[in-house]
């Protein structure tokens, strides 16, 4: 029995709720019990951004995460925030090219990754969301990159099916630098 | 579980469901946080041949409902909080003139304007009754997207089955929450009911109402009303126990909170703690009868868990009368319980750590 | 034999719970007769509101659809969306529509619903008893203005005008039945605003200035005269509205 609870923080605009549909829509595709929620708020644009992803080999019990296995923090202001929540033994992506501080946290697993500098090294600073989730899929691989790739088009729209590569080279990017910073 | 099910938000689900249904008038006005259902079947009705109207306010769109559910077509509204209030003249109007219908329910923080984040303190409203006059009808609270589905079909049914309003309610969570759903096959329904305004040709007229001047009259009517409410109360009440049968406590909870609750039993459960779940899946009528057996089989705790002060645990103590004791939690405002928050409740009220 | 003379099919044959003089039985003959002639009692629809007319359902022979207070707009436009071919009507005093019924008529009017609203006005409450309504005149002597109607009240407005503004409105008239030769015009105006709907031109609106003897303290007489002084003087009649002769040039075009 398996149960990964994800939380996924943010600006928002950073791609925080796409990545965690990504997560789901890929969790669903391999026939694992899956749910997605938004933290929504009266914002449109800007403000802060999360979402809670469970990913399980039980239906789902609660699919508002609290208390996160896994969790990827992409600012400062999401790192001071989830930190503190991420369960003992669980993982935490730090998105270093914007957080200022590192984790204090010894009961976790931090993975350090300037997903941002990678992102815009790549080509386009709107991947870093798909680097995050390469390196957290390195460490908890709860979801084929391949199935990632394959439900992109249905959430990110049919259009952008022209991007799988480049999200392909993001997601190996993230697990590169994951399995570097980890030396797994 | 089947691989590759749809994934959808709550409220576009329940707009799905609708549509399979045979539901095609969707009359509404923009409410946060159930804009997305409205949003769909803009988008969706005109693919069916349906009619999505957006209305100048709750009034008018709980109106418009009435007038299309008098010409025998299935139809539906939706609406959170602050809307609902508005549209109970409308559901008081379509009991009294035994229309069927489907109103929606996305509950958000209170009271008045409240925030628009998920809350369950619409319960006395719904259940008991906002509006005015002897009334009562139907309330479906799903706890998963895909029972949201199944209930919204379930609704139109009973709707037409008992010519009455049902109320479909969850909260901002569930209408936000993404999860695989399939959709049933659905039975076509027939729109030309025997009662339904669609001019009188070759046939006397017909005339929808809910007034009766005449005393006498009314009271008869009424009693024809209860007659009916009697039968959903025999019939239609609805639940689920999970881990209940050898439970020495029993938390209570419906919707969001009843998802939630089941992390915590869960976990209590792997603390060797003889913990269970009883979800009322009809808020009304209140399924009771499983809780007062649960009660005269030997559970000593009963604990009631809303995203409210405490409006269902009324019923829940009616319903156990004294045989356990009742607690409540509740979390206000738009804040929603976590399992460890429930969990703490039920370590504590079977004394102390395990 | 030719029939000079009888009941509209459409009309029941009933006493009316009116007060004598009342003008209301001669607007629900109007509307019938109508029916009758346009042939269209198998495919109607009235809806009733809350007022004095709140028991029309009982006088005409069509199907009926009792509304809650002022909201007569919005459960005729679900009646025409959910069955277009129905014929809609609704049938609204105005106090029912010019005071708790103002969204409903000005959104039903812009959006141009397939309906006919019929207003009778004569400028108060009559169900209740005889209060002051959004159309009651300056200085009217009312049960909630016993000094008459003042400043602090506001002032009267006319909805057929306001109607005739909504981009919606294909036949908007004021008429008024307080003598024959105008029940005659009454008759012409709403037969326009039915053959409105009919054709699909869009929402057709009927204020109808009648009495009110009972709760104005007059005679029939007496009320009639007052509709044709005071009232008139305030609520011109006429035609605000009418595309429907541009329609018709268009199609012969």
């Amino acid at each position: 029995m398996y149960t990964h609870e994800v939380l996924i923080a943010g600006f928002g605009g950073q791609g925080v709720l796409t990545a965690g549909q990504l997560l789901a829509y890929a969790g669903n595709l391999e026939g694992q019990h899956v749910s997605w929620v938004p933290a929504y708020g009266p914002e449109q644009r800007g403000g802060t951004a999360n979402c809670s992803v469970v990913i399980s080999d039980q239906p789902v019990a609660c699919p508002l995460v609290s208390e996160p296995t896994a969790c990827i923090v992409l600012n400062q202001p999401s790192l001071e925030k989830f930190e503190p929540m991420v369960q003992p033994g669980g993982t935490l992506v730090v998105n270093t090219s914007l957080c200022t501080t590192r984790p204090k946290r010894t009961d976790i697993t931090v993975v350090p990754a300037p997903a941002t500098d990678l992102a815009v090294e790549l080509g386009a600073i709107r991947f870093a969301n798909m680097v995050a989730l390469g390196a957290l899929l390195a460490v908890v691989p709860m979801v084929k990159t391949e199935s990632i790739l394959e439900v992109l088009p249905k959430v990110m729209g049919e259009d952008k099916a022209q991007y799988v590569p480049i999200n392909r080279e993001a997601l190996k990017i993230g697990m590169e630098e994951a399995r570097r910073v980890l030396m797994v | 579980m089947e691989p590759m099910m749809t994934m959808m938000k709550g409220n576009e689900a329940l707009g799905e469901a609708a549509i399979r249904a045979g539901c095609r008038f969707f009359f509404g006005y923009p409410i946060t946080p159930q804009s997305e259902l409205p949003a769909y079947m803009a988008r969706r009705m005109p693919e069916v041949g349906g009619t999505f109207l957006q209305a100048e306010s709750e009034l008018a769109a709980v109106n418009m409902l009435l007038g299309a559910a008098a010409t025998g077509v299935r139809a539906m509204t939706s609406s959170s909080s602050p809307g609902y209030s508005l549209k109970q003249e409308g559901i008081s109007y379509m009991i009294g003139s035994q229309l069927p219908c489907v109103v929606v329910n996305i509950m958000r923080g209170g009271p008045g304007l409240g925030n628009i984040q998920p809350s369950q303190s619409d319960y006395f409203q719904i259940v008991k009754g906002g509006g005015h006059g002897d009334y009562r009808m139907i309330a479906l609270a799903p706890a998963a997207v895909q029972e949201l589905v199944d209930l919204t079909i379930l609704a139109f049914d009973l709707a037409d089955f008992y010519r009455n309003p049902v109320a479909l309610v969850g909260d901002g969570l569930l209408g936000q929450t993404m999860e695989p759903v399939s959709f049933p096959p659905v039975k076509t329904t027939d729109d030309d009911k025997d009662w339904a305004l669609t001019g009188a040709h070759n046939r006397p007229k017909r005339v929808i109402t809910s007034l009766e001047l005449n005393p006498e009259n009314l009271e008869a009517h009424n009693r024809v009303l209860q007659a009916k409410f009697a039968a959903m109360e025999e019939r239609e009440a609805r639940w689920e126990e999970y881990r209940c049968e050898d439970a020495e406590l029993v938390v209570v909870a419906y919707g969001t909170s009843a998802r939630i609750a089941r992390a915590a039993v869960d976990a209590a459960r792997n603390m060797g703690l003889r913990v269970g779940l009883y979800r009322p899946i009809t808020l009304w009528p209140f399924p009771g009868e499983g809780l007062t057996r649960l009660a005269e089989q030997g559970v000593r705790r009963f604990l009631d868990v809303e995203m409210s002060s405490g409006q269902m645990v009324e019923d829940v103590k009616l319903a156990v009368l004294g045989r356990a004791r009742v607690d409540f939690y509740g979390r206000l405002g738009g804040m929603v319980p976590t399992p460890r928050e429930i969990l703490g409740q039920i370590q504590e009220l079977m004394g102390g750590e395990a | 034999m030719k029939r000079i003379a009888g009941m509209p099919e459409s009309m029941s044959a009933v006493v009316t719970h009116y007060c004598p003089g009342c003008s209301h039985g001669v607007l629900h003959r109007i509307i019938a007769e109508l029916i009758d002639e346009l042939d269209l009692r198998g495919r109607t629809v009235g809806v009733a509101s809350v007022g004095c007319s709140v028991l029309a359902y009982n006088y005409f022979e069509t199907d009926f659809v009792q509304a809650p207070h002022g909201r007569a707009p919005a459960v005729a436009t679900g009646v025409k969306r959910a069955r277009p071919n129905l014929f809609v009507f609704t049938y609204q005093g105005d106090g029912d529509m010019a005071a708790i019924g103002t969204a409903e008529i000005i959104h039903a009017a812009a959006r141009g619903e397939r309906i006919t609203a019929i207003m009778y006005n004569n400028s108060i409450y009559g169900m209740t008893g005889g209060q002051m309504s959004p159309t009651t005149l300056m200085g009217a002597v009312t049960a909630t203005t016993p000094y008459g109607r003042s400043e602090e009240n506001g002032r009267p407005y006319r909805m057929a005008e306001l109607l005739a503004q909504m981009p919606g409105t294909a036949y908007v008239a004021r008429t008024h039945v307080a003598d024959v030769a105008n029940i005659v015009k009454t008759k012409q105006a709403v037969r326009k605003a039915f053959e409105a709907q009919i054709r699909g031109l869009g929402f057709s609106m009927v204020e109808v200035l009648g009495n009110c003897p009972t709760n104005w303290g007059m005679t029939p007489a007496e009320s009639n005269r007052y509709v044709l002084t005071e009232m008139l003087s305030y609520f011109p009649v006429g035609e605000f509205k009418d595309v429907t002769k541009e329609a018709l040039a268009g199609v012969h075009a």
